[in-house]
């Protein structure tokens, strides 16, 4: 993934104001990049670029060897395919089960039966350690358990970028500490890169790379951390 | 580049799952639907049932052609035209028989509680064939006796109890037209929409009944054919001989008359037809409402979809698919109960009500048509469902 002189603007005439300004940003496959930064700075915004929900204004930004510079809806919509995203509300579809909610990941696989993409949905519940809860909705499920089946939903499509909003957000100590070490690992094994979004000081030590944001600007990158 | 269409085969029913994980909405909506389907059945079937109540009788007589007078209207106001002119019919070489019939509504005594109503009485020679009746000719034996007639067992009740206090042996006489008749039996016939009840005498009797009845003037001409015989070649033939003061219709034609009359002559048609319409704008406001509420209340779970790389088209399909369920799930209960519904209305009214395959298939299909057209102006909050504002 790689981000060049990327700005973005937000409303029109004298109201238009700008949230990003010249950010650069490369990330490797395999790659865990966390984001920090006052609220308000343009994290989200990145993410949204960054994850083709939003049209690019200005700069260049390529994702998994496409431009989305000047790149139509329809094209941003099955790049996104590849994208797994994960919510600070872990946006789950309230009328599903957990198995449910994974297999609308997974069954954006092509060519799979309906046997294979249920199969890898319960798989990927085990990977999240939720394989006793597979047909509860979400309803009847902890905050921690709901993020972990958002991130199996993410990682069931296989995607190649893995894009998280403060995933931790709603989560206590102990569930966002193991949901983010069990996204480092998934996200190593399936050699996916990772742009976490977080103000979380108690997960930073996954990172590879640490990434500040202020007023649309990249300010510094810290040498990668090397993980316990 | 490659297309990729990873949702084809067998996939989550989702659209089934987001009805029916809310049964209390599923229900509302399918009450809804089924009360605008039933409104729908009743409405038609009440439409369909009067213009084919209008012609009960018309169906039932045994002939090929017909003949009435051209002034005549419809079968409460049959106007008479020379017996002769039946006579003249017969001498076509493809004609095999006639029969003259006298037709009027005339006024009837119940003889239980002394109030009257006005009766269609037919009046025909009794060795003549008038119906299609095989047990009528044994009956008609019995009017041969001045002063007897055959009343319909079918007729509204407000005739008085007739065919019960025969049965039980009774004797029952009563006062038609201010003469004092005896009912010598029963026919079964049906009341059609300009005659709650009909009766049968001999055109003896009729006269008697109705001095006031020009000599040698019929209401209505009945003209049997020679097997093999082409009704139309004969029905131009005869229209091309007989004076203009008489009318000839094929037997299929006489009905057509008499349903034509009370479509265009009355309010019927329009007032059901309308009926139905208002079902149809009921239905379609409740199946909206339940839809558009639906995807509202979805709508970060849409976009969460969006954002998952699920193209807007299958997000549609859903609110379409949901469309669809919703008319399947709420037409069976209201063909159903519109079944139920028919028969009290035969009982109540005697109006030959039925559920017909054509009106099944029309009323399904404004259902469905309901259904998709309320899903459709649903999907149009989708465009509200933006994937880049739920992060």
């Amino acid at each position: 993934m790689e981000v060049m002189g990327l700005s973005h603007w937000y409303g029109r005439g004298s109201m238009r104001r700008q949230v990003l300004q010249g950010v650069d940003l490369v990330i490797q496959p395999g790659e865990v990049v966390l984001l920090t930064g006052p609220s308000g700075c343009g994290k989200t915004t990145l993410l949204t670029l960054v994850g083709a929900l939003r049209q690019v204004m200005e700069g260049s930004v390529r994702v998994l060897g496409q431009e989305l510079q000047g790149c139509g809806r329809g094209e941003r919509q099955r790049l996104r395919q590849s994208i797994g995203m994960i919510f600070q509300g872990h946006n789950l579809l309230r009328c599903l089960t957990a198995e449910q909610n994974v297999q609308m990941g997974s069954d954006l696989l092509p060519g799979l039966s309906y046997r294979a993409r249920r199969d890898r949905a319960r798989q990927w519940l085990r990977a999240v350690g939720l394989e006793d809860h597979m047909g509860k909705l979400p309803h009847d499920l902890s905050g921690g358990q709901k993020q972990r089946v958002a991130i199996a939903r993410a990682l069931a499509a296989q995607p190649r970028l893995l894009l998280a909003d403060e995933p931790t957000a709603a989560l206590d100590r102990q569930s966002g500490r193991d949901v983010v070490t069990l996204l480092q690992g998934l996200a190593r094994e399936q050699g996916c890169a990772v742009l976490m979004v977080t103000h979380d000081p108690r997960i930073l030590d996954v990172a590879d790379r640490l990434v500040q944001m202020e007023d649309g600007k990249l300010w510094s990158e810290e040498p990668a951390l090397v993980v316990g | 580049m490659s297309s990729p269409m990873p949702w084809q085969g067998r996939r989550i029913p989702l659209a089934w799952l987001l009805l029916t994980r809310q049964p209390a909405r599923l229900a509302v909506a399918l009450a809804g639907i089924c009360f605008a389907g039933i409104l729908m059945f009743m409405q038609l079937g009440f439409r369909d049932g009067l213009f084919d109540a209008s012609v009960t009788l018309h169906k039932l007589f045994d002939t090929d052609l017909v003949l009435i007078s051209p002034r005549t209207m419809s079968s409460i106001a049959m106007a008479g035209f020379p017996r002769r002119r039946l006579v003249q019919a017969m001498a076509d070489p493809e004609v095999a028989g006639t029969t003259p019939v006298h037709w009027n509504l005339l006024l009837w005594r119940n003889p239980e509680k002394r109030t009257t109503r006005s009766i269609l009485t037919l009046g025909f020679e009794p060795d003549d064939s008038l119906f299609l009746l095989p047990e009528l000719a044994d009956q008609a034996k019995l009017l041969t006796q001045r002063g007897r007639i055959l009343f319909d067992e079918r007729s509204r009740p407000e005739y008085g109890p007739i065919a019960r206090w025969l049965k039980e042996g009774r004797t029952v006489e009563t006062e038609v037209a201010g003469k004092r008749v005896r009912v010598a039996g029963l026919v079964s016939l049906g009341p059609s929409f300009g005659a709650d009840g009909n009766m049968l005498t001999s055109s003896e009797t009729f006269l008697q009944l109705m001095p006031t009845t020009p000599p040698g003037s019929i209401e209505l001409g009945l003209i049997r054919l020679k097997p093999g015989a082409d009704a139309a070649v004969v029905a131009s033939r005869l229209r091309q001989m007989l004076p203009p003061d008489v009318a000839v219709y094929s037997k299929k034609g006489f009905e057509e008359f008499e349903k034509n009359y009370w479509r265009s002559s009355t309010a019927i048609g329009f007032i059901f037809t309308l009926g139905a319409a208002m079902g149809f704008v009921v239905g379609c406001v409740i199946v909206y409402q339940i839809l558009y509420s639906d995807v509202s209340d979805h709508l970060p779970e849409y976009a969460t979809l969006m954002a998952m790389g699920y193209p807007l088209t299958t997000l549609l399909g859903v609110v379409a698919r949901e469309g669809l369920l919703l008319s399947v799930l709420g037409f069976v209960p209201a063909w159903l109960a519109g079944q139920g519904l028919y028969v009290l209305v035969r009982r109540g009214t005697n109006l030959p009500v039925f559920m017909t395959g054509d009106r099944s298939l029309v009323v399904l299909a404004m259902i469905l048509t309901m259904c998709m057209a309320s899903a459709l102006l649903a999907m149009r909050k989708l465009a509200d469902a933006d994937p880049a504002e739920i992060f």
